[in-house]
């Protein structure tokens, strides 16, 4: 082998794989990501090569920025659904910037960020976490000396968009719940010259993450947004519409209190204080934790956190919606005028999403099966 | 010298510290948080039965803690008992958060301290197998998979796109394992990240996600239905033990065995970051209500000066015992700075007098940190994994005692060993491996046991409804959180919330000095901290990083009664 071999074979390597077990958990990778951006299963080879091609011409730079926040998203990216997500993400990103992983500290990790910003300006991905206090001159934040406020203001010319991970950095969340002690604003206050995609979510559910990155790698540009710049892919229905205790809802059998009979049935948590009818997200559609749950389906209300300013507007949680002050409306589009669900017409219960999942990792796996049988053929 | 390290990365949080190096020394250190957001204060007002997801909030690393802390604080106000079921469900829910913590500190934010990542690029992938296969029975340690792993590396550092491993201090000569087992920890490092996805399946199952899964004053919020599909059935106990399974396993095969192996590396620092010798512990896992002292599996004492050989007992309403002082912390107090308050009694009102950023040094002779000096009985305390650890021992737990004598053993080094930043991060493996073998089995056991007795209440009715609660009520929440003594003080007024008051681990761990000027654990452990090279302080992160920081659990304010926002209205 020469020297030149060498090299290309450890270029390979490097790449999403190209056969085997790893293979089939890639492409079923691909047919998730297909099912939850909604595109039909004639897109999963173009999503596989899209992030081969990610792999092997360069990652999108990432810098992770962390203010008034609890850690709570990074967690969550760490769990994300897909399998091999490490190896996912190592495909599709380079994280150059998150001080929760990152190997230096202190200005050995400010030198980076510099060089970072230097080196891939115009052309990096900012993620933000949490909120971003302004009172009294963002002394409420500081890293490195330097105020959230000062950080945004360097980073942003060198940014292509930011992402506001999780509703604290979306909406101002909790530090900017009643009375905002330190000024806590959003990443959309302050940001001003840089597209801003919100996924809000207390934490933002992961796969919404890994699909908006693969959104990227496929089709070099932004996801469609809605009015409060959330991807319309994600957050397009409330939680009610897909809800596994809707029937239950529209047979009127209710939990009406914890650990009752109802509880121990499954029957709808409206009345125990659920918020699903006025919260749009992905959670009873796409769940968590690799499916193993979501909060309505373990027994406890929806608290609504993935809305505007929830944490005023949702509480007490235990008190059912129109007591906490809820009009009757639809348009996900418009702050306030979210919907009881009441006139919801939607049925498509989990079921029927699961089934669009399974249905694009069968395909995904014929795929792999064909891609195998082709190759024993070259042989 | 003044060595300023801020960001200190792979914490949580916002944590700066500054040190004075003399002669290649630490011979001051000063531990600053710099982020705040208020939540106590936030809280005020509201529903008692809603603040334990506010508190949540606190922190995404160790999603439970708050919660749980929060929901006793409430449950002891109110005299809410809780029933059988719902205590062990609980218990195993905060038992899955230590082993989870536990492992991914040693893996993601702390073993970049001790492992250099381009190194392992040296390593010979057959020696790499028989390395690992002399460790442990851990299936992942054939040659291959060595040879893949190493491969995946070398192209990854070929490209120069070294992401979070970029800019490392990896040419620092403190850096002292094999290649080969450089290569081990790095692979277990990414297959952590995997397992730890698995692990926290648990909570979602119980809590419905991670983080933030969903708890209930009173009990949990899930039903047992072993018949109903919809609810805690045969079919989501059979996942849980599965995945408890998976936990046991990767603790005993991989997570220990590293650990003792990259420890035998490392006996030198067994010498550093003693701290300051006193050690809390509040206890944790009862079997019957909170306050049954005598069922908690993880006792509760303190220990002074470094002698095992006395146990104090600790009472956390006690006035006397555990104060807050604010002379270095960016707070007020209106009757005088040098006396701390019980939190209880407690005040605080910002009151920020440090540097407009951007700036380059605190003043560190008057305030410079976000965290209060939490101090028991006048002392400032260590809290965490090696707290339990050493009261346990002292106190005779059997298997505290047995997993800490084997690695002593296994080390051969002295039980005085154990007083180190090498020790602290021992006691979280050895603590780790105790509730996986020692606890975790036992609990799932009873938890079974007690749905076959019918034994299948999970909640509490008697005492949600506000119309029930008197008119005035206090009550305190503690907790062993993974990182140390939690306590959560709550006085309800009304049916709402009338003050808050969290002290956190990391605000005992990392909190500055107080007004007779003794300074915190952290700032005590630097002290004598060699430095090889300023620029490069490698040495200040291991010691940092054996106390696992959580800054955003540590920052916080709570509010005096009566003190509220004035609003100015314009006519």
């Amino acid at each position: 082998m020469n020297a030149n071999e060498v090299l290309r074979e450890l270029e390979e390597s490097s790449r999403p794989p190209t056969h085997g077990r790893r293979r089939r958990e890639f492409l079923k990778f691909c047919g998730r990501m297909a099912a939850i951006l909604g595109l039909s299963k004639a897109f999963i080879p173009k999503i596989a090569k899209a992030v081969e091609r990610t792999a092997r011409d360069g990652r999108p730079s990432v810098v992770w920025l962390e203010f008034q926040d609890c850690a709570g998203n990074t967690e969550s990216f760490t769990r994300a659904t897909a399998p091999s997500v490490a190896e996912a993400v190592l495909d599709l990103i380079s994280l150059d910037y998150h001080e929760v992983l990152m190997a230096p500290s202190g200005s050995a990790a400010e030198e980076r960020l510099r060089e970072v910003l230097k080196k891939y300006s115009g052309q990096i991905i900012v993620v933000v976490e949490g909120s971003i206090p302004t009172k009294d001159g963002g002394i409420y934040c500081t890293v490195g000396g330097r105020s959230a406020l000062q950080i945004i203001e360097e980073v942003e010319p060198h940014a292509l968009a930011f992402v506001a991970v999780g509703t604290c950095a979306a909406f101002g969340g909790l530090p900017k719940a009643n009375p905002n002690p330190t000024g806590a604003v959003a990443v959309e206050d302050v940001v001003k010259s840089k597209p801003v995609i919100n996924l809000p979510g207390c934490p933002a559910n992961p796969d919404v993450i890994m699909a908006l990155l693969v959104h990227y790698a496929l089709f070099g540009r932004l996801p469609a947004l809605d009015a409060q710049r959330r991807p319309k892919f994600a957050y397009g229905k409330k939680i009610h519409d897909n809800c596994e205790r809707r029937p239950h809802y529209d047979a009127g059998q209710f939990v009406l209190s914890f650990d009752d009979f109802g509880a121990k049935q499954g029957y709808c948590l409206y009345k125990v204080g659920c918020k699903g009818p006025v919260t749009y997200n992905v959670c009873s559609s796409w769940r968590w934790n690799m499916d193993a749950s979501w909060p309505v389906k373990a027994g406890h209300p929806c608290l609504g956190c993935s809305e505007r300013d929830f944490w005023d507007r949702m509480t007490p949680f235990y008190s059912h919606v129109q007591a906490a002050g809820f009009g009757v409306e639809s348009d996900a589009d418009d702050v306030g005028k979210v919907a009881v669900g009441l006139t919801a017409a939607s049925v498509a219960a989990h079921a029927l999403y699961t089934a669009v999942v399974r249905s694009a990792e069968r395909f995904a796996e014929r795929l792999a099966e064909k891609e195998e049988t082709e190759e024993e053929d070259e042989e | 010298m003044r060595v300023v390290v801020d960001p200190i990365t792979r914490i949580e949080g916002h944590l700066r510290i500054e040190a004075e190096v003399a002669n290649g020394r630490i011979t001051k250190a000063y531990s600053s948080c710099t982020m705040w957001r208020g939540i106590e204060r936030i809280v005020q007002g509201r529903d008692p039965r809603d603040v334990w997801a506010f508190t949540q909030r606190i922190c995404g690393v160790c999603t439970t803690v708050h919660a749980f802390a929060s929901i006793r604080a409430v449950e002891d106000a109110l005299s809410i008992e809780v029933p059988r079921l719902a205590q062990a469900l609980r218990n195993l829910i905060i038992a899955v958060q230590y082993i989870h913590d536990h492992v991914m500190h040693f893996y993601h934010l702390h073993a970049l301290d001790w492992v250099n990542v381009p190194n392992a690029l040296k390593a010979d992938p057959n020696e790499a197998s028989r390395i690992a296969r002399s460790l442990s029975d851990w299936p992942n340690s054939s040659p291959g998979y060595f040879r893949e792993l190493l491969e995946k590396l070398k192209s990854f550092v070929q490209k120069g796109r070294l992401g979070i491993f970029a800019n490392g201090y990896w040419d620092h000569p403190a850096y002292r394992l094999p290649p080969e087992v450089d290569l081990i920890a790095v692979a277990h490092y990414l297959e952590a990240l995997q397992w730890q996805r698995h692990i926290a399946r648990i909570h979602a199952l119980l809590g419905g996600k991670n983080p933030h899964p969903n708890f209930l004053v009173g009990g949990i919020p899930i039903s047992v239905n072993l018949d109903g599909p919809a609810v805690l059935n045969a079919q989501v106990l059979a996942e849980i033990k599965a995945h408890i399974d998976q936990a046991v396993d990767f603790v005993r095969k991989v997570y220990v065995p590293d650990l003792l192996a990259i420890a035998s590396f490392y006996k030198d620092w067994a010498g550093y970051g003693a701290g300051v010798g006193n050690f809390l512990v509040y206890g944790e896992f009862p079997e019957g209500q909170l306050y049954d002292l005598d069922t908690l599996f993880i006792p509760r004492g303190a220990i002074l000066n470094w002698d095992l050989g006395r146990i104090y007992d600790v009472d956390t309403k006690d006035p006397e015992q555990i104060r807050e002082t604010v002379a270095h912390s960016w707070y007020r107090y209106s009757r005088g700075e040098d006396e701390g308050l019980h939190p209880y009694e407690g005040e605080t009102e910002p009151n920020y007098t440090g540097p407009e950023p951007p700036y380059d040094y605190l003043n560190v002779s008057e305030k410079y940190s976000w965290l209060k000096s939490p101090r028991w009985r006048g002392h400032p305390m260590e809290v965490g994994p090696l707290a339990r650890t050493l009261v346990a021992y002292a106190k005779g737990h059997r298997a505290f005692k047995s997993k800490v004598d084997y690695a002593l053993s296994k080390l051969n080094v002295p039980l005085k060993a154990m007083f180190s930043t090498l020790g602290r991060t021992a006691a979280r493996g050895i603590e780790s491996w105790v509730i996986a073998e020692d606890y975790l089995p036992d609990l799932y056991s009873r938890i079974i046991s007690l749905i076959n007795a019918g034994d299948t209440s999970t909640f509490n009715r008697e005492g949600w409804d506000p119309k029930s609660w008197p008119k005035e009520a206090k009550g305190m929440g503690f907790m062993e959180a993974p990182r140390g003594a939690l306590g959560h003080w709550v006085r309800i007024e009304d049916g709402k919330v009338a003050n808050y008051q969290v002290i956190a681990p990391t605000t005992w761990n990392a909190g500055p000095r107080d007004a007779k000027g003794q300074p915190g654990p952290y700032e005590a452990a630097l002290e004598g901290t060699p430095i090889y090279d300023p620029k490069k302080p490698l040495e200040i992160l291991r010691t940092i990083h054996s106390f696992d920081p959580c800054l955003a659990c540590a920052a916080h304010i709570y509010d005096p009664e009566g003190n509220e926002i004035i609003e100015v209205k314009v006519q």
